[in-house]
């Protein structure tokens, strides 16, 4: 990747995240969480998805399911950049008017399955890429799980049946954001040594540096990673990414905040200083 | 078809037809054991996984497939009931679920296996239907329509024996037999019981009583245009079924006629709130009641309308 390709992807997620952080006014949205994969989702779009945002539907696009649905404000951000979302309609945000809500909703061009309930689309994405072999096409399906979301038994039941089937057009790409919703993952279910599990499983893992496009090149640059696999690549990324003050803390989940402190995390996104927010923090669902 | 056809052969023409249709199973092969050959990769044994099944035939049925789902009851509608809910019922998808060995027909497996709220369970999912066939005649005769209907099924599998032979499936219409316009009994029934029904019927239609049965076939949508027309012909109302008394054709006939308030004698005959002695079918439907003659026993005492004639 030459400079100028690099500079578009970190100003791509930048916008991205201005508009997770704006979500998180009024309601409030899964702040951390949307942050965290921010620069992955980009880097999927951007890069490595077959996806033309003039024909999301397309028989022949990649398609990427987010099973972490609540972290659907970094997807709205990235379908705005895109140019498959009017940015207006994110101020309907929790608005009964529309269907942008805390989790994803099919009702939205370019949404290809509604999720919220963890632990169900990574069966939901292997149902599509069995149909896609049996068609002999090459589209790759691509899901992205949260980390805490691996403490769902459902994801190791079905990544047996992948690994049975050998669906090597299925890419599990892992938030490794270090958080399940209120506390650290090693804390309360330690996942390490987690790319040893996936391999375990009968897949090809990868880890990455998930804020680091230069290495989600190399993460993603042959797929898949193991011919006869699936894929699995595990992105390195940090709670909040983007505003210190969000940065790594457990209590920064769920937020909520005022039109003035919003206002200054976008200050704080675009300058890199520090902003005080003495309101209350968080919402921890 | 004929007498002779059996589930597998009558699910094998419908896939030979249709590629869209893929047969599935969480390693419950019995039904479909000659199925895998002859389909090739439109067969997909997911193991021991309801949950990834259901999971998988979501994601297939989004590309435009058919899945044809297979466990038994108890684990495809309990093990994987928030699949079923979240990944086919809410958006709707058209993936037709067989719940194996339901209700009675679980035999001597014991309560684990006996699916006794799998019509409550499925019936309460929005936009998901039931189809409860009385035999392999009925299940034969209503399969086609139900896996070709857009909307997510679930089929109560029974094969057992016909004792009649059945009219081709219409949707939310029940088979009704020997009805007049003054009956004294209507037996409305979903499922395995239907034999016993049939044969109960001919006891209480010896002693001289007027029987009509409704096989309701699908209880979702269920043909309250049926239910009320027997609830105002016959002096009594009796539904029998191999589940739970809540949830299932009970409730259903009791919500279509409390709606319509009608007054009329009624008897519900079910497992009512327990499980059943685990045994062989013989002796299981003894132990629960369910044999012709006690339920031809229970109609003619229970009932003081009937008795008082």
């Amino acid at each position: 990747m030459d400079d100028a390709e690099r500079d578009a992807l970190e100003s791509f997620a930048h916008r991205v995240r201005r508009h997770v952080i704006g979500m998180s006014a009024g309601g409030g949205c899964f702040l951390g969480a949307s942050l965290s994969c921010a620069d992955v989702v980009t880097y999927l779009y951007r890069r490595f998805l077959r996806f033309d945002p003039t024909h999301p539907s397309d028989p022949a696009r990649d398609i990427m399911i987010l099973s972490k649905g609540h972290d659907v404000p970094a997807l709205y951000g990235t379908f705005v950049e895109l140019g498959m979302l009017d940015e207006s309609r994110l101020k309907n945000h929790l608005s009964p008017s529309d269907h942008i809500y805390w989790h994803p909703n099919r009702a939205i061009p370019g949404i290809e399955f509604h999720s919220g309930s963890l632990g169900h689309c990574l069966s939901v994405a292997m149902g599509i890429a069995y149909d896609v072999r049996l068609r002999g096409d090459d589209n790759r399906v691509v899901v992205l799980l949260g980390d805490g979301e691996l403490n769902e038994g459902s994801v190791w039941e079905a990544l047996l049946v992948a690994s049975a089937y050998k669906l090597d057009n299925l890419v599990v790409v892992v938030d490794r954001n270090g958080f399940q919703a209120n506390v650290r993952t090693e804390e309360l279910i330690p996942l390490e040594p987690l790319a040893a599990k996936f391999e375990a499983f009968g897949c090809a893992a990868t880890t990455v540096a998930g804020h680091d496009f230069d290495d989600l090149d190399r993460g993603f640059e042959q797929m898949p990673i193991t011919a006869g696999k699936p894929s699995v690549v595990i992105a390195k990324t940090i709670r909040g990414k983007g505003v210190a003050q969000l940065e790594g803390r457990a209590d920064r989940w769920f937020c909520r905040f005022s039109d003035t402190e919003v206002a200054a995390l976008l200050d704080e996104l675009e300058s890199g200083v520090e902003t005080q927010i003495d309101a209350e923090v968080l919402v921890v669902r | 078809m004929t007498a002779t056809a059996t589930y597998a052969d009558t699910l094998l023409a419908l896939a030979r037809a249709d590629e869209r249709l893929i047969v599935m199973t969480a390693e419950n092969r019995a039904p479909i054991r000659s199925l895998p050959a002859a389909l090739g990769d439109r067969f997909l044994d997911t193991g021991i996984t309801e949950q990834t099944m259901v999971g998988m035939a979501a994601g297939l049925a989004l590309r435009g497939r058919i899945p044809v789902v297979h466990a038994l009851a108890t684990f495809l509608t309990m093990r994987a009931f928030e699949f079923i809910r979240t990944d086919v019922g809410i958006p709707a998808l058209p993936v037709k679920l067989v719940g194996t060995v339901p209700g009675i027909l679980s035999e001597a497996n014991g309560p684990t296996h006996q699916s006794l709220e799998d019509i409550a369970l499925m019936r309460g999912i929005p936009n998901v239907n039931v189809f409860c066939p009385a035999d392999v005649g009925d299940l034969i005769a209503g399969l086609e329509v139900v896996v070709n209907d857009p909307s997510p099924w679930y089929i109560r599998y029974c094969d057992r024996p016909a004792v009649t032979q059945h009219a081709p499936l219409e949707i939310g219409t029940a088979e009704v037999f020997a009805a007049t316009e003054e009956d004294d009994v209507a037996i409305i029934v979903a499922g395995a019981l239907f034999r016993e029904v049939w044969d109960a019927a001919a006891l209480l239609r010896n002693d001289g009583l007027r029987v009509r049965i409704v096989n309701l076939r699908t209880v979702k949508p269920a043909d309250e245009a049926a239910i009320l027309d027997a609830a105002k012909a016959a002096l009594a109302v009796v539904t029998i079924e191999d589940h739970f008394e809540t949830g299932g054709v009970w409730s259903i006939v009791a919500d279509v006629i409390a709606r319509a308030s009608i007054s009329t004698q009624t008897l519900s005959i079910s497992c009512g709130d327990s499980w059943f002695a685990p045994a062989l079918l013989p002796d299981a439907l003894h132990t629960a009641g369910f044999t012709a003659e006690a339920i031809a026993a229970r109609i003619s005492t229970e009932l003081s309308t009937l008795t008082s004639f």
